[in-house]
Parts: structure tokens; C-alpha cells; sequence
């Protein structure tokens, strides 16, 4: 298999849009989610994309296909909430080991099939790991700020089951994304790091994004950027970056922080823009292109794509205006203090 | 281009902390341990866990930059203190903003602590104590949950005491961390063992210069590495003397950070600073310290008797928590008088139980202490923010023993109805209600009213702001009030409060009625409002002579003569103004006309803005307006009267003044970094042209402006102006228009209202007033060098923008250049309606936001600012028929300036 970090030098990598808003596009039903596999399950299983790889395979491969012919380098598995933490709503804490292979297994099928096409363009899987509907640093209840829903070791050995599947799965990398509480994340390194020990093979590289919520710029756990970076630092990770929450427009900043002062490759997949008042997303692909053309041109991106409200359409435009440009060259590690 | 990044140790609460070489030296709290901390250790034992974070606070508010978090204590579960405390210290953004060095001998405990927190911590400590291998586990759990660590020179052996053993355990370990274990050196912290010197034993006098000369050799070897260590330890043998111990600090850390020492555990309020330390003192601890001259320990001996001389003496403790010994009553009045909230709930609680009644505790301590602050303020020694603070504190209270009270009340009608008897609740305090009337949302003065009569034993029933008389009339019967206080800040609700008190005499009211705000005059109320009603009104000049008022007017005793005095004040008041009324001369309203100022309209080219039309400034940041902020009538909003930035050094009222406006800098700071609040501005230019004296025309819009004019006749060769003046006499000219207002302070307001902090509350609303005037500013500065751009070049200090040296005006409509309101609709008509103002106006043409500003602009460089003053009736009916509105209509918006 190609060496991602020797892509990462030659070119600036694309890494796939949206999958809830493409799984909507088939405007699936709760039968669609439930399929065979499923039709006598006790409580409804809608809106759970994770099960649908195992009821609809054939759905998510395609999604992934039309990413890859929109020219993404690396996809997402669909395993966002595939933990027994958020499975625990559809009462399917049983299927996460099977959600995390089936979703690699799937996203590995269509990247090596592009990669056959044209091995000058390796294909990448990143499992992509989700912050958790429950969050350590933050009580859920107002009136008792020191209470937490959930311990640090329940996410620490949620996070452990999903990347067991990741990896069993054959995804080439993890992604731990979406991060709006950074102790989460820390509990999602913890594992990582500690799965791979435990178990004594080779660490896959770890990709981290986090989420600043709004004009604040801090993350909703109330780090600001920076301090956000340096708490997770230790996981030694292959890119940091940001994703969702915010459009293209108003992640400029910060991504441009961010390349600053990252001494790992930048990555940023921001919304089509901010939603509208019906909650969709409406910046078209070139706009959104237009923007990051941008980044790219300034030198900020060495991975770049899209989050909520982005389709193969925008992949599309990035992927074109960006290959114009050379990728953020990684920083100097000074090894002295003056 | 590539960038490069240094090995600087990064640690992160909230916020960064990146320890550069200029850092110099990080100082590390002392006091959340318990091992260090009698205090904090009881709070923690009996679960005070609030308090136990104002511990917390303080450290970080004495410049910590780290705290040591400990609770190491054998009557504590250490796992289950160190968990709680840390998620209680998550919730706290002021305190969580800074990184935590978890501190525990116990390696659960630190393990239990890495779980809580989000940034990057540091592990205080671990070694080589117990064997390599435990070493390396636990060095390896600790990077996995991204830590920094503090290596403790230790080893199987034993503590390293020499330089040479220091030396040598830390290179050590220094090798294990970073070969086996993978460690970056950065993120590797040595504490070589500060051991206590001067102990009388000779082998121990060495060990500063050990711990010194080790630090310096370790730097050398390794020099990513940082040196710590637990400061207090090397003075232990002077436990007692506060005063000699900080000089022994104070030198051992010069000589140590000399050295590379990068940070210490030091109680962060509490250090001397080294040129500060007495020459002698400094001279015997430097020979303690460094082991000079100290054959047969004699330099030991000199500051043990050196000790024995200033023990006595002491120095002033920084932060006085003897109060807290005092009887339940005395901390009560301490806490209101100081402002402070920390214990405020607990004595609130303990005086519960110590009285009959919860309402005992209301009428007794917390009465008597709020009396001692309305005397104080009374005579002058508090100031408005301080009883604002009061406040606060006093609500705290009072909520703490609502709850008893209520069930009290239930209890007793309970008791009632199970007697069949009848339920007389004896009355309680007097009320007063207050409201901002109809068609106004100016509110800050209301307020601060509401608060200072608050605090003086009065309940208050606010109604906010544009109330309708029927509405204030109304509640007043339902609540039985005792008392009415009207506000207003704009010329038209002068007439509602007319309305009002004929609307009281109508229903056969006997309240009294308060009048008050910026408006108000006692002029104005002697000679309009206090005829329309017999019950007494009463003109309130500001919060602070409310209380006295309010006491006389419910006061049996003191109210008839309290209102016979009034009534004989505004009665001469009103013969006054009735005879003065003959004093002024004015010209024919023609002649005025005439009377121009001379404009040398020949050499005259009017400047074309850059736009015309009206357009939308977007994207301004709050961080821009700070400094455009004139601050002198923050301070006046909070009835503090001085020049800024003078009043912070004034002799009486400066430290208040300087505490007032560091707390507003602050709370700025967080209005501004977390967009609080959002600008909204709106900018517009029109060709313009005057069609007749005191009327301009807006080109294509068919929108005609009318202006009023000075009709007071003047010394020879002084102009009767009017804006229309500003205008080219015949050929075309352009005219601008503005306003800017400042969005989002609702929620802020409701947050501060649901924890009680009035202090807060004000401050904010005086803040947004402050910022939208700023934005005011700021825009005309860009419209002056920008947009319209007659001006190329400006260099004003904002000094002299206060002072209006600039070039143009923006006089806004119903303010004295252009008295008359209603010309509002026709700016706002201009510049885009409600939608692209963000801006309501109300039926009395006040601006809602609060927070609003509008004007017109006039560039030509002879216009000024002036005041139109009164007017006569020849040009009150030619200005009736140019604005064709009725006269009955035009006499109600220009009262105020009719004779």
C-alpha cells in the first residue's frame, strides 16, 4: 500500500463530502434502515446511518464511488456514531464491532477498486471515529456542574470497540472528528494509542479534527484553538484540522492559525456554509470552491474537503481548484530553544 | 516557504500556556493542596467545594499560572476529591483557563485526575523510586493521556541531596524517557529536591547551592528539560515568620532561576520582590542560601536572631480573613459592606438557624448591615458601584431564605385553614414601583434607582421599560404601593409624565409620585407635572437622593412637611420661570431668517462622497470601537462626576473609580472576545438642495428636511443658526445620514438578572451605550476620510475626537441643534427602514436597542454644533405648515422648546 505521508508531500489530498446528506438523497424509510436483516427489530432504527452497512451495503458503496470518481483521495467510513455509547439509543450496542468492519469493508472495496483504475492515485480509507453523544467535560445538568453523564474509561472503552472494527476492517487510518469536547478525543487517543500497544502491531496514522462552534473560536468545550492543538499534540497525529460547524468563509481563520502553528499536515472540511433558515445547506460547489481556492493558494492545506450540506458536486470543484496549487510544506522542528 | 517550531514546553487549560525562554519563570499555585493548606484541606472535607474554587480563583487572580491541585490527606477518598474537584474546576472558565499540575504521591490518584481534563496537564510527580519498570509504566500511561511530567530526582536509593546525585538520577531518567518510553524532552519537567537549609544541622546548609548547581548542570546536559520545585520547603525552619520566609524565597528563586530554574510551587500572592528585600535581610539570606560565611553555621545564627527581631512585627497580610472569626451578624455586615458573595450563602444559612424566623435574619443582620451601607453612602464614603456590589450580596441572601419564608407562609395558612380562622398577613416592606415610561427604553438610571432603594429596605416592583399609564396605574392598585417613580432620558416623555399625574388626579390617587432621568429637571416638574397632581411630586435629582425621599414621603411624621417644603420650592419656581419667561428678546422669526452665518459660499466646491444612497458597514469588530470609547459618561452613568481619565487619581473617589473601571475593562474584554454583542451601522449620502431658508431637499428621494432656527436675538454680528445654514445657498450640496446600533445584550441581561448581579447587569447595559456611542464615532471618522471622504488626511487622539475637533457634524434629530423628533422618520425612511437599521423607533421616537445612535452629517468646514434654544409662535406655525402636520401635534413634539 501507498505511503499516505508520501502523497501528503506531492500534493494537496482530498478527502470526501457529506454522507448523510448523499443517504438522504435516496430518501430512505424505516424500512429502508431496518432491511431484511432487521425488519423485526423492537424500536425504530431511522436516522441511524451506521446500520446501513449492514442492511444497505450496496447505498453506502456507491456514496463512497461517487466520491471517489468526484476525485477524493481519502474516504470516510460510515461509522460516525458507531460506538455502544451512541448505539445505546437504537439498543444495537451488540452490532458496533460489526458496524466498524462492514463500514471498512465497504469504503475498502471502493477505494481499491479507484486505486486499481490508476495506482498514480492511491485511495485511502480513514474510519472515521465521532464524538459521542455524551461528553466528559461538560454536565448535563445545570445545576450540578461537576456531574458527568459518562466516565472517562465507558468512552475510553466505547472508542476501543469501535477501532478494533476500524482496523479488523481494514481502514488505513483513524480519524477521530467533529471533536467539540477535547476530553473525548483524549479518551479516543488514550484507546488508540493503547489498543495498538496492547495488541503490539503498528500503529495506523491518526488524523484530528476538531469543531469550533462559533465566533467565539473556541470549540464548545471552551478551548481556544491553540490550547485545543497542544491538548492533543501527544497523539502524534498525521493531520490536524478542523471540520463542520462552520462554512468555508468562516473557518478561514482559523485554518490559517491552525497551518501556522501545526507541526503535522493541515486538514479543514467545513460545511457548504452556514445553513439557511430552513437548516439546509445551500453555498453552491463553486462557491465553496471558490473559497478554498483560497487556502490552497495561501499555502494553508495539505488535506481539504467537505462536511454537512457538501456533495460529490463540491468534491468536484475543490478537488479541481485546488490541484493547482502545492501543498503546505510541513514546518521545520527546531531542536534548540534559541 | 516552511515555517519552523521551537521545543517550547505548550500546556493548555482553556487557554495556551507555551513556556518560552522569555518566559522567565511560571509560577505555580500553591494553595488547592491540601497538604499545604489547613483552609483548603477543611473546605475540601466537608465538601465546600465552592469555596474550595474561590481558593482556586484567587490563585489564578494572584497571577498563578499553573495550579498544583493535591488532596493527598488520610481523611480524604483522594480519587473521589481529586474527580470531584477537578470537574468542578472544568465548569469554572476562569479558573479552567489555565493548565493543572496534578499533584498526588499516590499514582491512582493522578491517573483519577488525567481523566478530568481536557488540557494539557502536568503529573506532579513521578521516579524512579520504586524500581525502573514501575517508572516506565507509569511514564507510559501518563503520555497517553498527553501529560507532562515532573520527574522527581529519587531513586531506589533514596532522595538525591547533592548536586552529583541530582545530577545523576535525572540524566537517568532523562534517558529512559526518551528512548524507551518516546517522551519529547520538552514535555519533561525535574524537580532535583528543595530540602530546608538553616536547620542547625551543618549538613543540610548546603543544600540550596546543591539544588542550584544541580539545576544549572541538568540544563546544561539536557537543555530542553525544565527544573521545578516546591519553593516553601527550602525556608521551612522559619515556619511561623511569613516575613523572613518570603525574603529566603525571594533570594533562593533570584540565584535559582539564575540558574534555569523554569517554574516553582509558590503561593502566588505572596512573593517579595528581590530589590525590595531590606539590605541586611537580604545580605544574611544570601549567605544562608549560598552557604557563605557559615563556618560552625554562624550566617544560620545571624538570621535566626535577625528572625527573632521582625517576628513581632509581621507584614500586612494580603488578603485579611480575620472577619471570618467575628459573630454570624458582623461577617453578614462585612459581606455587604465589602461586596463580597464567597461566604454569603453560608452565613445567610447559619443566621437561619440561629433565629426564630427566616425573616428575622432579612429584619435583622442583613437590615442592619444595608444600613450601614446607606449611611456610608449616605455620608459619602461608598460610592454607587460599591452599593451596587451591596446589592448583589444582599439578594444572595435574601434567596437563600426565600424558600423558608414561603414555607413558612404555607405553613401558617395551612395551620388557617385547618382552624377555620382567617389569614392576615401582617404588610410587609413599603413598595415602590418604578417603570421607564411609554415610548422610552432608556433604563440604566431606573435601575440603579431600583437597586439603591433595594438596598435600603424597600421592595421594588420594576416594570421595564415603554409601560403604558394605564398599565403603571393599574399594577400600582394591584400591588398597593406606596410610592410611583417615573424615568425617562428623551424630550417626549416628559409629556407622558404629564399625562400620567393628570391620569392619578383623574383616578383619585394619593400616592406620590418620584420623577427622575436625564430628561427630567426639577424645573420642568415644578412647572408642568407637579400642577396636574395634588398628592405630592417630587423631582429625584439621582439614586442617591432617592433614599432620603423615599424615607420622608413614607415617613407620617415627615411627609406633610416634607411636601409642604416641596410645594413651596416649585411654587417659587414657577413664579421665577414666569417672570423670566419677559427677560428674552427674539427676532421677528423673518428677521432670524436673515440673520445667516457668512459663509464664503464663492470659494465653495462641495465634496462628492464616494457613494450615494444608503449602505449597510458590516463586518465591524467590536475590538475595533474600544478605543473610540469616550469614557466619562460611563462614570457619570454610575453618578461618579469627574473628568476621565482624572477621576481614577482623584483623592476621594479615584480607588473606587479605578476598581469601576477595571471591572468594566474586564467584563469589555469578555463582551469583546466572546461577541457578546453585535454592531449594526448604517451610512448614507444624498444630493441635496436647499429650496427654501430652513429647508433642504433630498434629490430624487422628494424628501424635504426642515430645520428650526435660534430666534433668540443675539450680540451684534452673531449669526441665528440653523443646520439649513450648512447647506450651499442655491447650487447642489450633499447631506449624509447615519445610525448605528449594538444588538445581542438581551440574553447577557437575563443571565445576570437569573444570578442575581445587578453590578453586572448595569455594567453591561453602560458598556453598550459606551460601545454604540463609539461606533458613532467610529463611522464618522471613516465617513470623513472614507466613505464621504472630505476630509484626506486626520490624525485626532480620541482626546480630541471627544472634543469634537474634527471637521463636520452629526447632529442628530431631537437633540439641541435639531430639536424637533419626528424628523427621525424621515432619516430612518433614508436610510433603509427598521430592517436595515436593525433599529425600532418607538411611538415616542426613542431608538430600541437602547443602545442606538443616529444623525445627520454635515461636512461643509464652517458647520458647528449649537443649541436652537426656544422659539416664538411666528416660527412655530410657519414650521407647523412646512412639516404639514396639525398644531395641536407640532406643539406636543416642541414643547420643550416653546415659550
Amino acid at each position: 500500500m501507498a505511503n499516505i505521508k508520501d502523497e501528503l508531500k506531492k500534493r494537496i489530498l482530498i478527502i470526501d463530502g457529506a454522507m448523510g446528506t448523499m443517504i438522504q438523497r435516496y430518501k430512505p424509510t424505516e424500512e429502508t434502515y431496518r432491511g431484511e436483516r432487521f425488519k423485526d427489530w423492537h424500536i425504530d432504527v431511522k436516522n441511524n446511518s451506521d446500520i446501513l452497512n449492514l442492511t444497505q451495503p450496496q447505498m453506502i458503496e456507491s456514496i463512497h464511488r461517487e466520491y471517489l470518481e468526484a476525485g477524493a483521495d481519502i474516504i470516510e467510513t460510515n461509522t460516525f456514531a458507531a460506538t455502544v455509547i451512541a448505539q445505546e439509543d437504537f439498543k444495537l450496542e451488540e452490532y458496533v464491532y460489526e458496524l466498524n468492519v462492514e463500514g471498512a469493508r465497504i469504503a475498502r472495496k471502493a477505494a481499491d477498486a479507484y486505486t486499481a483504475k490508476d495506482p498514480s492515485k492511491p485511495r485511502f480509507v480513514a474510519g472515521a471515529i465521532g464524538p459521542l453523544n455524551k461528553t466528559l467535560s461538560l454536565s448535563p445538568d445545570v445545576n450540578d456542574p461537576g456531574y458527568r453523564a459518562v466516565t472517562f474509561d465507558e468512552v475510553a472503552a466505547a472508542y476501543t470497540g469501535q477501532i478494533k472494527g476500524l482496523v479488523d476492517g481494514g481502514a488505513d487510518l483513524l480519524l477521530i472528528e467533529t471533536i467539540f469536547d477535547t476530553l473525548n478525543a483524549k479518551a479516543a487517543i488514550y484507546a488508540a494509542k493503547n489498543y495498538f500497544r496492547a495488541n503490539n502491531i503498528p500503529e495506523l496514522p491518526i488524523m484530528i479534527s476538531g469543531t469550533i462552534t462559533d465566533a467565539s473560536g473556541r470549540t464548545l468545550s471552551g478551548q481556544t484553538l491553540e490550547a485545543f492543538y497542544v491538548s492533543v499534540m501527544h497523539a502524534n497525529p498525521l493531520s490536524i484540522g478542523l471540520n463542520c460547524a462552520l462554512g468555508a468563509s468562516e473557518m478561514r481563520p482559523h485554518i490559517e492559525e491552525l497551518s501556522s502553528i501545526a507541526s503535522c499536515f493541515v486538514s479543514a472540511y467545513p460545511n457548504a456554509g452556514l445553513p439557511n433558515a430552513f437548516g439546509e445547506y445551500d453555498e453552491q460547489p463553486h462557491e465553496t470552491a471558490h473559497i478554498i481556492e483560497g487556502w490552497a493558494k495561501e499555502g494553508f492545506l495539505n488535506i481539504v474537503g467537505g462536511c454537512c450540506g457538501t456533495t460529490p458536486d463540491h468534491i468536484k470543484h475543490i478537488a479541481d481548484e485546488v490541484k493547482k496549487y502545492q501543498p503546505r510544506e510541513l514546518p521545520e522542528l527546531e531542536s534548540s530553544l534559541v | 516557504m516552511s515555517t519552523t517550531i521551537k521545543p517550547y514546553l505548550r500546556l493548555s487549560g482553556l487557554e495556551p500556556l507555551i513556556v518560552r525562554p522569555e518566559t522567565n519563570f511560571v509560577n505555580v499555585g500553591e494553595r488547592t493542596n491540601v497538604t499545604g493548606s489547613k483552609k483548603f484541606a477543611r473546605l475540601v472535607r466537608e465538601g465546600l467545594y465552592e469555596e474550595a474554587l474561590s481558593v482556586a480563583r484567587q490563585q489564578v487572580e494572584s497571577g498563578a499560572q499553573v495550579i498544583d491541585v493535591n488532596m493527598d490527606d488520610a481523611l480524604l477518598d483522594g480519587v473521589k476529591a481529586m474527580t470531584e474537584f477537578l470537574n468542578l474546576v472544568q465548569a469554572e472558565p476562569d479558573i479552567a483557563k489555565i493548565p493543572i499540575m496534578i499533584d498526588s504521591s499516590k499514582f491512582e490518584i493522578i491517573e483519577a485526575g488525567l481523566k478530568c481534563v481536557q488540557g494539557k496537564c502536568i503529573v506532579n510527580s513521578i521516579s524512579m523510586k520504586e524500581g525502573v519498570e514501575k517508572f516506565i509504566e507509569q511514564a507510559h500511561i501518563c503520555r497517553s493521556y498527553g501529560a507532562s511530567i515532573i520527574v522527581m530526582a529519587f531513586d531506589e536509593v533514596g532522595q538525591a541531596d547533592t548536586k552529583e546525585r541530582k545530577v545523576e538520577i535525572c540524566k537517568r531518567a532523562y534517558d529512559i524517557l526518551v528512548d524507551q518510553v518516546g517522551y519529547d524532552p520538552q514535555d519533561i519537567i525535574f524537580d532535583p529536591n528543595i530540602f530546608a537549609i538553616a536547620t542547625g544541622i551543618e549538613e543540610h546548609n548546603n543544600y540550596a547551592v546543591d539544588f542550584i548547581e544541580g539545576t544549572r548542570e541538568i540544563k546544561k546536559l539536557m537543555p530542553l528539560t525544565k527544573v521545578s520545585g516546591g519553593v516553601s520547603n527550602v525556608s521551612f525552619s522559619f515556619r511561623g515568620n511569613d516575613h523572613v520566609r518570603e525574603a529566603i524565597h525571594s533570594v533562593f528563586l533570584y540565584y535559582a532561576i539564575a540558574a534555569g530554574m523554569d517554574m516553582g510551587i509558590v503561593n502566588a500572592g505572596q512573593l517579595v520582590i528581590y530589590d525590595d528585600i531590606e539590605p541586611t535581610l537580604k545580605q544574611l539570606c544570601e549567605d544562608v542560601i549560598l552557604n557563605k560565611n557559615n563556618d560552625d553555621n554562624s550566617a544560620t545564627e545571624k538570621l535566626i536572631v535577625f528572625a527573632e527581631t521582625v517576628k513581632a512585627k509581621g507584614k500586612e497580610i494580603v488578603k485579611d480573613e480575620t472577619w471570618r472569626l467575628a459573630p454570624v451578624e458582623k461577617r453578614i455586615a462585612h459581606s455587604l459592606v465589602n461586596g463580597i458573595t464567597d461566604y454569603i450563602d453560608l452565613d445567610a444559612e447559619e443566621a437561619r438557624q440561629k433565629y426564630a424566623r427566616p425573616l428575622d435574619v432579612i429584619e435583622g443582620p442583613l437590615m442592619d448591615g444595608m444600613n450601614i451601607v446607606g449611611d456610608l453612602f449616605g455620608a459619602g464614603k461608598m460610592f454607587l458601584p460599591q452599593v451596587v456590589k451591596s446589592a448583589r450580596v444582599m439578594k444572595k441572601a435574601v434567596a437563600v431564605l426565600t424558600p423558608y419564608i414561603e414555607q413558612e407562609k404555607e405553613d401558617r395558612k395551612q395551620a388557617h385553614i385547618a382552624a377555620g380562622t382567617i389569614n392576615e398577613e401582617a404588610a410587609g416592606a413599603p413598595k415602590i414601583l418604578l417603570a421607564t415610561v411609554k415610548g422610552d427604553v432608556h433604563d440604566i438610571g431606573k435601575n440603579i434607582v431600583g437597586v439603591v432603594l433595594g438596598c435600603n429596605g424597600y421592595d421594588i416592583i420594576d416594570l421595564g421599560v415603554m409601560v403604558s399609564a394605564d398599565k403603571i396605574l393599574n399594577e400600582a392598585k394591584k400591588h398597593q404601593v406606596d410610592i410611583i417613580g417615573l424615568s425617562g432620558l428623551i424630550t417626549p416623555s416628559l409629556d407622558e409624565m404629564v399625562h400620567i399625574g393628570r391620569e392619578m388626579k383623574r383616578l383619585d390617587m394619593n400616592l406620590p409620585l418620584l420623577i427622575g432621568g436625564a430628561t427630567t429637571s426639577r424645573m420642568h416638574t415644578a412647572v408642568k407635572i407637579a400642577p396636574e397632581y395634588d398628592n405630592g411630586v417630587v423631582h429625584v435629582l439621582d439614586a442617591s437622593r432617592s433614599v432620603t425621599v423615599a424615607g420622608s414621603l413614607l415617613s407620617a411624621d415627615q411627609k406633610p412637611a416634607f411636601l409642604d417644603d416641596i410645594k413651596t420650592e416649585y411654587d417659587k419656581l414657577r413664579i421665577d420661570f414666569a417672570n423670566k419667561k419677559t427677560t428674552k428678546q427674539f427676532l421677528k422669526f423673518e428677521d432670524a431668517q436673515k440673520n445667516v452665518p457668512q459663509i464664503d459660499w464663492d470659494n465653495f466646491e462641495p465634496i462628492v462622497p464616494t457613494f450615494t444612497g444608503s449602505k449597510v458597514i458590516e463586518n465591524v469588530d467590536l475590538a475595533e470601537l474600544v478605543p473610540y470609547i469616550d469614557w466619562q459618561p460611563f462614570f457619570i452613568a454610575w453618578e461618579m462626576h469627574g473628568k476621565f481619565p482624572q477621576i481614577l487619581s482623584d483623592e476621594i473617589i479615584g480607588k473606587e473609580a479605578t476598581r469601576l473601571y477595571e471591572d468594566a475593562k474586564l467584563l469589555l474584554d469578555k463582551i469583546v472576545a466572546e461577541k457578546w454583542l453585535t454592531p449594526q451601522g448604517v451610512a448614507g449620502f444624498w444630493e441635496v438642495e436647499k429650496i427654501a431658508p430652513d429647508t433642504i431637499e433630498i434629490k430624487d428621494k422628494s424628501i424635504q428636511l426642515q430645520f428650526l432656527r435660534q430666534q433668540v436675538k443675539k450680540a451684534a454680528g452673531q449669526p441665528n443658526y440653523s443646520l439649513s445654514d450648512f447647506i450651499h445657498p442655491h447650487r447642489k450640496d450633499y447631506l449624509g445620514a447615519f445610525s448605528v446600533t449594538i444588538h445581542g445584550i438581551e440574553p447577557h441581561i437575563k443571565n445576570f438578572e437569573a444570578n442575581l448581579d445587578d453590578y453586572n447587569k448595569i455594567m453591561l447595559q453602560a458598556l453598550a451605550d459606551r460601545l454604540a456611542e463609539a461606533f458613532a464615532e467610529y463611522l464618522h471618522a471613516k465617513t470623513r476620510t472614507d466613505y464621504w471622504g472630505y476630509v484626506k488626511e486626520e490624525h485626532l487622539t480620541n482626546e480630541q475626537l471627544i472634543k469634537e475637533e474634527y471637521q463636520g457634524i452629526r447632529p442628530a434629530p431631537g437633540y439641541p441643534a435639531c430639536p424637533d423628533h419626528t424628523e427621525k422618520y424621515k432619516l430612518f425612511e433614508l436610510l433603509g427602514g427598521e430592517e436595515a437599521t436593525g433599529i425600532h423607533l418607538t411611538e415616542s421616537l426613542a431608538m430600541f436597542p437602547a443602545s442606538s445612535v443616529c444623525g445627520w452629517y454635515f461636512a461643509n468646514p464652517d458647520s458647528k454644533y449649537f443649541g436652537v434654544g426656544k422659539i416664538e409662535k411666528d416660527q412655530l406655525d410657519d414650521y407647523t405648515r412646512r412639516k404639514k402636520m396639525s398644531e395641536e401635534e407640532m406643539t406636543r413634539w416642541l414643547r420643550p422648546i416653546l415659550e
